[in-house]
């Protein structure tokens, strides 16, 4: 079995900046996403983020190592100071690695 | 009046708030499944819509534009009203004033429903068209009270999603939808589908009001934070712009009970459109001071005391 080394990016964010990090880490290289709908608490407390009627939701994405680190920086730049945002990085081994690779724009 | 109060305290609706409220103090394990809540906002919403829009293809064109001039009119002045109580009375910094004022500006579409029961129930019944104007109430306020935000300094937050949020929101595209499709089904066209929409429709009420009973004592929790003059914002801005919107709307052309129920959706504060659209265009200012004044005080405000305050009211300077 022929595995290749990624990048795992998890996000928790409250609802309402849900369609900006989806199109920041699509424009940042990012070739797919899964995303769910959680609930939990943090240090700005359970439902305080997310609008009150909406649950926040989790974002993954497995990106190569580049990417990872470009998707968390912007999202540390963006939503760390006023929005209810957790984000984190693990390695990970994945089959079929080309399917998240950056498209090379020349080719 | 008393007899009115009593009578919308003990119905079913308001109980089932207070059911709601009871859960959450005794901590229950009652919880309303997120799908369930939203299916029902989404049927609440339609259904208003279609009622409006099949009563809009019945009025005269004339009996509704200086209604609708009036409460264009109340939905771009009462974020500024509020905002200057904010600022001057409570000293809030402009950020904060500016979220509130735009939640106080726009409306509360449970308010105004549980305003046209409690009209009717008293034997003065609201004019047809009444949720065109909850539409029109809407959108105003948010965009001045971001405005006034924004006119006064760089923001963390974004205008251009803020206002894809308001004028796309859930809550226009069902209203608006809603009456186009009653407006051009006619009542005719509307048989079919009204003993689902009608006829379901104070049940489904119900079921959601049990449900805003529960987030309502949530955000009591945070009760502590938000401070005693927030706490009186909460219910005397409500009864100042009752007063202005029934007054408004008996100078407008509305029957008495169609001012009493203009007054409550004046009273009214937002909290499902204008906190989603200002958490995206003031994330800067404090979630737990809005919802905690709309949901938590001036709600259920309105629900129990205000409604008969303002049909009193419009009963009074109709009568």
């Amino acid at each position: 079995m022929q595995t290749v080394p990624y990048r795992l990016v998890t996000i928790v964010a409250e609802s309402t900046v849900r369609d900006r990090l989806l199109s920041a880490i699509h424009r940042l290289g990012a070739t797919g996403h899964t995303m769910s709908e959680v609930r939990g608490e943090g240090t700005r407390g359970g439902m305080q983020g997310a609008t009150w009627e909406r649950p926040s939701v989790k974002i993954e994405t497995i990106v190569t190592v580049d990417v990872a680190e470009q998707i968390a920086n912007h999202v540390a730049e963006n939503y760390f100071r006023h929005h209810s945002v957790i984000v984190y990085l693990q390695d990970v081994e994945v089959l079929r690695g080309s399917k998240y690779a950056p498209q090379n724009e020349e080719a | 009046m008393l007899d009115i109060l009593l009578a919308s305290l003990l119905s079913p609706v308001v109980l089932a708030f207070a059911l709601g409220a009871l859960a959450v103090a005794v901590k229950s394990d009652l919880e309303i499944p997120a799908p369930l809540y939203r299916a029902l906002s989404i049927y609440l919403l339609l259904a208003i819509g279609l009622k409006g829009g099949t009563a809009l293809s019945e009025t005269p064109l004339g009996e509704v534009v200086w209604p609708v001039v009036g409460t264009v009119g109340l939905g771009m002045l009462t974020p500024i009203t509020a905002y200057a109580v904010l600022r001057r009375l409570g000293k809030m910094d402009r950020t904060n004033a500016a979220a509130l004022a735009a939640h106080y500006g726009s409306v509360s579409a449970v308010t105004f429903i549980a305003a046209v029961t409690v009209a009717a129930f008293a034997g003065v019944p609201s004019e047809g068209f009444m949720p065109a104007l909850v539409a029109l109430l809407e959108v105003p306020a948010i965009i001045v009270g971001l405005l006034i935000a924004y006119a006064r300094g760089e923001r963390a937050g974004s205008w251009q999603d803020a206002m894809k949020e308001v004028v796309t929101g859930q809550s226009i595209v069902l209203l608006l939808g809603g009456m186009a499709i009653g407006w051009i089904a006619g009542k005719e066209g509307m048989a079919p589908v009204e003993p689902f929409f009608v006829g379901g429709f104070q049940g489904a009420l119900t079921l959601f009001l049990l449900e805003m009973g529960m987030a309502a004592a949530r955000r009591l929790r945070d009760l502590r934070s938000v401070g005693v003059f927030l706490v009186a914002f909460g219910i005397v801005m409500p009864l100042l712009h009752g007063a202005l919107g029934v007054w408004v709307g008996g100078l407008t052309g509305l029957s008495v009970g169609g001012a009493a129920v203009l007054g409550a959706m004046v009273a009214s504060a937002s909290y499902i459109a204008a906190p989603a659209a200002v958490r995206v265009g003031l994330p800067e200012a404090n979630l737990a001071y809005y919802l905690t004044a709309s949901l938590g005080i001036t709600f259920p405000f309105n629900l129990t005391v205000g409604i008969p305050i303002y049909l009193a009211l419009a009963q009074y300077l109709g009568g």
